[in-house]
């Protein structure tokens, strides 16, 4: 069980009911659970979406896709059935906000769930659990039995003469099916491959038929949408940025922990008033802003506002809102490593670049690191990463990349430093900065 | 889909909405780099080969999934996309051996094309590759893993083409292997269509691997020798000091009648024509009653004598003459104008495998019955299959339905009284008892009491008669009268085309050019020979010959003089006593000593279909060339031994072969020809038929005339071009043939005899391809040790043509 943080900045949205006891339906049902649902199923498909529009809710899962808009994508009529699938395989380093979602308030993942059913017109559902979360699949299996006892879920839920199923499933322990075509590819029973788009989820997805597929934290936030109101959540975060954001702050500061703050909330702050500076009163070396995939930050570049706009513009992104602080014991050619070993034990191999190219980025780093790094490798590394960027069938080729390339031009006198078998001057203290990585 | 406008490199191009950008730009002339992707096959995006640039567009798009619309502009070459084009090149030899100088593909590999073309020359690595064991799958298909640059096109072409599925993907990222159904070695149908797909040469074949290199071959297109399908194979040739050895046999040009697809026989069992013990020496059987070496005249002399004396002594009506299946139909043609001309005789036939004689006369009596060429089964809307297993004896046909399903939607309907691989692809199956075939045509045709019909039964059945148009298979289950009730339901309905599957190469042939005792060439009664009596130049037999068994019947009494065989072995397939034979003399022309050559008083060493050239024609009615490849020292071809023969019996090789009418102004080469270039004028002149024909052994002069004279062999509009490219030319029956039935005497006797072959099998011929062997072997004790009924669903050894005949 992870514990819980806490600091007066937050604005608890999504994890309002998080340490409540809420994962039990009687409990979630006090705290205004469910009255979400019946809402939606008044409002109808259209209102629905209408409100989730105006919302201003972006896709958590790293892309930021306006939700409201994805669900209008799917055509009303279907000759095939639609599925809501909702996204738990979350697997991005520096992650660790669903994994709470489905601890403490299950329900409010299945009420999402329905409400996107609602919304498109699906009879069905699936929760798809990373593999490693497995320990969370009987909170989340209890939690959908309850809501089935309560008549929310199988025939006429709510009284509504709607039927609605939901089916639990967990993955395998591969990273590239929280990509969601993979995703669809597993839970069909097959590798976890990405498809090629188009046709798009939306019109061909699960088992070919129009699929909405969503972050497990965007559609837990849906019912709390419906709850406060649309323009209200809006009013949260900044502009085209409705809301707030499980922020999952890590690495080297005092007090890490997920935290729930508005939308375009200062990096700044965030690491040095919510997180209570670097730990040990170090120096702040480098920020990755959104998980292992973003390229870095240098101290001189956090005063931002997190969010999809201001991360962007800034040359990294916010992606799933993994907050990795590293303070100057770090060796950042280690930590690129490190990150690189991530992609390519990851890289499915479908596709040559990705396959191929992490393959040698890793084997590289892992000498150079050892000491038997040549001048040429510097630029070899650079060249490896373009030439994987932008080439690849689905965006792990890019999240490999990405950061390495921000690696490379942001600290390259590190990477001379370690040249010519000279001894790495950076991690003084070896792997325990990187402890708890 | 209506057509767009788009633009590629600058150029306006026009394909249907939709179509493939890697397609349209196929279409015109702009080659665009591609490992993955495959025609016809699924989707992959995986080698980023095809990466364009679409203007408007961030990232660079793959060809292969980019499908066109009105106004797009691409681009498909420029700095930017030979980058990437380069950078993935090098990714790819970062791990892939560098051991082109041997490897098999080299010279002829996609990869090697492609660093030409971007130039990866440099190596960006310092760490080793990637190692892992080569293995072996089975006898014919090994592979060398470390190549293997992860196309998955054999693991598409195998699930997709094959619907075998023996091929898939093990293990992750950089460790992804391709790996064979068994684990550690393949069951499947050995057809070898991976090798061919493989664009480098991870793949290869068990019987070509580390023999030779592309450029040392020649390379020949002739007809494989094997079913009655025809597939076009093109065999890999070297000079060997007995003559030109065959190192492979592949389908790499794939403009044949069988487009991508080969199977396990056109592409290994080539092997017979190497085998050391091939007959290279006449033999004569002499006083003690031994077979001894003899020359090549005295073995003409002593056969021509011998017939001659013979037909004297005791008359043409003595002398029993029975054909092959696998010899060309100049061939086949020469032999029953010899037997009837020459020997004097109707007493001629063959091993028939299928009754074409009563599915020609069908079609004829009705005026309106049209035959199918094999390229319909890829592409009709609808097929109805009347027993056959498709799958065991016409892989291509097989193939063909398989990809009409996959890739137009086509619908197929499969009667059968035993499930066959088919079925899968089938739209529905109409399961009926063994003797029933008869009966499903009654039922087909709406009589509700012919078969215990349920509800399935009579919903295959409205289905199939709503059809408009469909394309009817049937097998040999159907003969006589049967395969006129098939015609007959046919040609009740809205449009339908047939085909009548027999077994062998040119077993059609064989019956076209009248190797039959009641039928002369195009299915002419021999009672009415119209013109041919003063074609070839004298009286012929007026009265039907004996048949087969007849012929055999007649020796067991004593009244067969003599016997002649060519290319076929009735004793063992025909169980005949050799006792029987004792009192006749016997002429065999054979490439081995089988059981019937064995009896022989002469045995003539035969080339075979790979060592000559003329023309065969496949159970569809497609005629296609056959080109010489191999050679064997002190073989002789048939069409040769026949002339030899009957010059030596005193006849006018010129009234037999008419040679000599060819345009004697033009026997020179063209000076260009002299200097490299191609022969045009003697192109023209072959395609023009006006190529002088110089020998009696020239089978050009004899397809002349078999074009003058056959019924349903008149040339066709540039037929003889399009035959002398390379290309196949459907056939249509006569459509009113002289042989109705009445002309044909009494009731003709069934015959037919199914080879009942699987895809390890060719009668017999495969016993003596090692490679056909070797796999048979390997899963007949696959079979054995696990217990299991052969291969399911594959059944290797068995097909349902031998389940029958068992039964």
């Amino acid at each position: 069980m992870a514990y819980l943080v806490s600091h007066p900045d937050e604005v608890k949205v999504v994890s309002s009911r998080f340490g409540k006891g809420a994962a039990s339906i009687e409990t979630y049902l006090a705290l205004d659970g469910y009255s979400s649902a019946r809402k939606a199923i008044e409002l109808g498909s259209d209102g629905i979406i209408a409100e989730m529009k105006a919302s201003n809710l972006r896709g958590r899962g790293g892309a930021g896709f306006p939700t409201g808009l994805k669900w209008s994508f799917v055509p009303k009529q279907s000759a095939k059935p639609k599925y809501v699938l909702l996204n738990g395989d979350e697997s991005e380093p520096g992650t660790c906000k669903d994994r709470l979602i489905f601890e403490h308030d299950p329900h409010s993942a299945i009420e999402g769930v329905i409400i996107a059913g609602l919304a498109i017109g699906a009879r069905m559902g699936f929760i798809y659990l990373r593999g490693e979360y497995r320990y969370l699949l009987t909170i989340m299996e209890r939690a959908i039995d309850e809501a089935y006892a309560h008549g929310f879920l199988g025939k006429n839920i709510f009284g509504s003469g709607i039927d609605f199923d939901i089916r639990s499933h967990t993955g395998a322990g591969a990273y590239e099916v929280g990509e969601e075509s993979a995703l669809m590819e597993s839970l069909e029973g097959k590798r976890g491959i990405p498809r090629i788009r188009p046709p798009f989820p939306a019109v061909v997805g699960l088992y070919g038929g129009p699929t909405v597929i969503n972050n497990a934290e965007t559609l837990a936030t849906v019912p709390h949408v419906f709850r406060i109101g649309a323009a209200e959540y809006a009013k949260i975060g900044t502009e085209r940025n409705g809301g707030t954001r499980l922020f999952c702050l890590s690495g080297n500061v005092e007090r890490p922990g997920v935290y729930e703050l508005p939308m375009g909330y200062n990096l700044k702050k965030m690491i040095y008033e919510v997180g209570g500076g670097i730990a040990g009163g170090r120096a702040l070396k480098a920020v990755v802003p959104g998980g292992a995939s973003t390229p870095v930050l240098l101290p001189e570049e956090i005063d931002i506002g997190m969010d999809f706009d201001q991360v962007g513009k800034a040359g990294s992104m916010l992606g799933s809102g993994g907050v990795v602080v590293l303070d100057d014991r770090v060796c950042i050619v280690e930590f690129a490593l490190r990150t690189m070993r991530f992609y390519q034990h990851e890289s499915c191999g479908w596709c040559i670049p990705c396959r191929e190219g992490t393959d040698w980025l890793k084997k590289t780093l892992t000498r150079f690191h050892a000491g038997g790094g040549v001048a040429k490798d510097i630029d070899n590394m650079r060249y490896l990463a373009e030439n994987i960027m932008g080439r690849t069938l689905c965006p792990l080729g890019d999240a490999a990349a990405m950061p390495t390339i921000g690696f490379l031009k942001k600290f390259r006198k590190e990477f001379e430093d370690h040249l010519d078998g000279k001894p790495c001057a950076y991690a003084e203290q070896g792997d325990a900065a990187l402890a708890p990585a | 889909m209506a057509d767009v406008t788009f633009t590629v490199d600058g150029k306006k191009l026009t394909a249907p909405a939709g179509t493939l950008l890697i397609e349209a730009c196929r279409a015109a002339g702009i080659a665009i780099p591609q490992f993955c992707y495959y025609p016809g096959l699924a989707l992959q995006a995986a080698c980023r080969m095809c990466l364009v640039r679409q203007e408007k567009v961030g990232k660079l798009q793959t060809a292969c999934t980019t499908q066109v619309a009105e106004g797009q502009v691409f681009t498909t070459e420029s700095p930017e996309i030979a980058q990437a084009r380069k950078a993935t090149v090098e990714l790819v030899l970062g791990n892939h051996p560098l051991d082109c100088p041997v490897c098999d593909a080299g010279g002829e590999c996609e990869l090697q094309d492609m660093t030409f073309k971007y130039g990866a020359g440099v190596s960006l690595y310092t760490e080793a590759k990637q190692h892992r064991e080569e293995q072996q799958w089975s006898p014919v298909v090994f592979f060398d893993r470390p190549r293997c640059i992860l196309c998955y096109r054999c693991v598409r072409v195998c699930n997709e083409g094959m619907d075998v599925a023996a091929l898939g993907v093990q293990s992750r990222g950089v460790t992804s292997v391709i790996a064979p159904n068994m684990g550690d070695h393949l069951e499947c149908e050995e057809c070898g269509n991976c090798i061919d797909i493989c664009p480098v040469g991870a793949l290869t074949s068990g019987t070509y691997r580390y023999k030779t290199r592309p450029w040392e071959m020649n390379h020949v297109s002739t007809i494989c020798t094997h079913c009655a399908d025809g597939c076009k194979t093109t065999l890999g040739v070297r000079s060997a000091n007995y003559g030109a050895e065959i190192i492979r046999g592949d389908n790499r040009d794939r403009s044949g009648i069988n487009g991508d697809f080969l199977c396990i026989k056109g592409r290994y069992a080539f092997d017979f024509a190497n085998r050391p013990d091939r007959l290279t020496k006449p033999l004569l059987r002499d006083k003690d009653g031994q077979l001894k070496e003899a020359t090549w005249e005295q073995a003409l002399d002593r056969t021509a004598g011998r017939l001659r004396e013979l037909r004297e002594s005791r008359g043409g009506g003595a002398i029993g003459v029975i054909g092959s299946n696998r010899t060309t139909n100049e061939e086949n043609y020469l032999l029953q104008k010899f037997a009837r001309t020459v020997l004097g005789t109707n007493n001629i036939d063959h091993h028939r495998t299928a009754d074409y004689a009563a599915f020609v006369r069908a079609l004829g009596e009705r005026g309106r019955g049209r035959s199918a060429s094999l390229r319909e089964t890829a592409s009709a809307p609808a097929v109805l299959l009347l027993g056959n297993d498709p799958t065991q004896e016409h892989p291509l046909a097989a193939w063909n339905l398989r990809t009409d399903v996959r890739l137009n939607q086509a619908r197929l309907y499969v009667v059968n009284h035993t499930p066959i691989k088919l079925e899968r692809q089938a739209t529905a199956t109409l399961r009926i008892p063994q003797d029933g075939y008869g009966n499903a045509i009654r039922f087909l045709a709406g009589d509700d009491t012919a078969l215990p019909a349920d509800d399935a039964g009579r919903g295959f059945r409205d289905a199939l008669r709503a059809e408009p148009s469909l394309l009817i298979l049937f097998g040999s289950e159907y003969r006589g009268a049967g395969v006129a009730r098939v015609i007959e339901f046919g040609l009740g309905l809205a449009d339908a085309r047939f085909a009548c599957l027999g077994d062998y190469v040119n077993s059609r042939g064989a019956a076209d050019m009248g190797l039959l005792p009641d039928l002369l060439p195009g299915y002419l009664p021999v009672s009415k020979p119209g013109g041919l009596v003063e074609e070839y130049g004298g009286a012929l037999p007026q009265t039907p010959g004996m048949d087969l068994i007849q012929i055999f019947d007649a020796a067991a009494r004593g009244d067969l003089a003599a016997l002649y065989v060519v290319g076929s072995n009735p004793v063992l397939r025909y169980g005949i006593a050799p006792e029987t034979l004792k009192n006749t003399f016997i002429v065999v022309q054979e490439m081995f000593l089988t059981e019937t050559a064995q009896l022989a008083d002469v045995v003539l060493p035969a080339a075979n279909l790979y060592e000559k050239s003329g023309t065969v024609t496949n159970t569809f009615g497609d005629q296609q060339l056959v080109n010489k490849a191999g050679d064997l020292a002190g073989t002789r071809s048939d069409f040769e031994m026949i002339v030899r023969i009957a010059t030596k019996m005193g006849a006018d090789a010129k009234k037999l072969v008419p040679y000599g009418r060819g345009v004697r102004a033009d026997m020179g080469q063209s000076r260009g020809a002299q200097s490299g270039e191609a022969d045009r004028h003697a192109v023209w002149l072959a395609a023009n038929n006006l190529e002088p024909k110089l020998s009696p052994l020239d089978p050009f002069a004899v397809l002349d005339e078999i074009e003058r004279l056959v019924p349903g062999y008149e040339p066709q509009a540039g037929g003889r071009a399009e035959l002398m490219a390379g290309n196949d030319i459907h056939l249509e029956p006569p459509s009113a043939p002289a042989a109705s039935s009445a002309d044909a005497g009494p009731a003709r006797r069934d015959l037919v005899l199914p080879a009942a072959d699987t895809l390890f099998t060719s009668g017999t011929l495969g016993r003596y391809s090692e490679k056909l062997n070797s796999v048979l072997e390997a899963y007949t004790t696959a079979a054995r040790t696990t217990g299991r009924d052969g291969l399911s669903p594959v059944a290797a050894g068995e097909s349902a043509g031998e389940r029958d005949r068992r039964a």
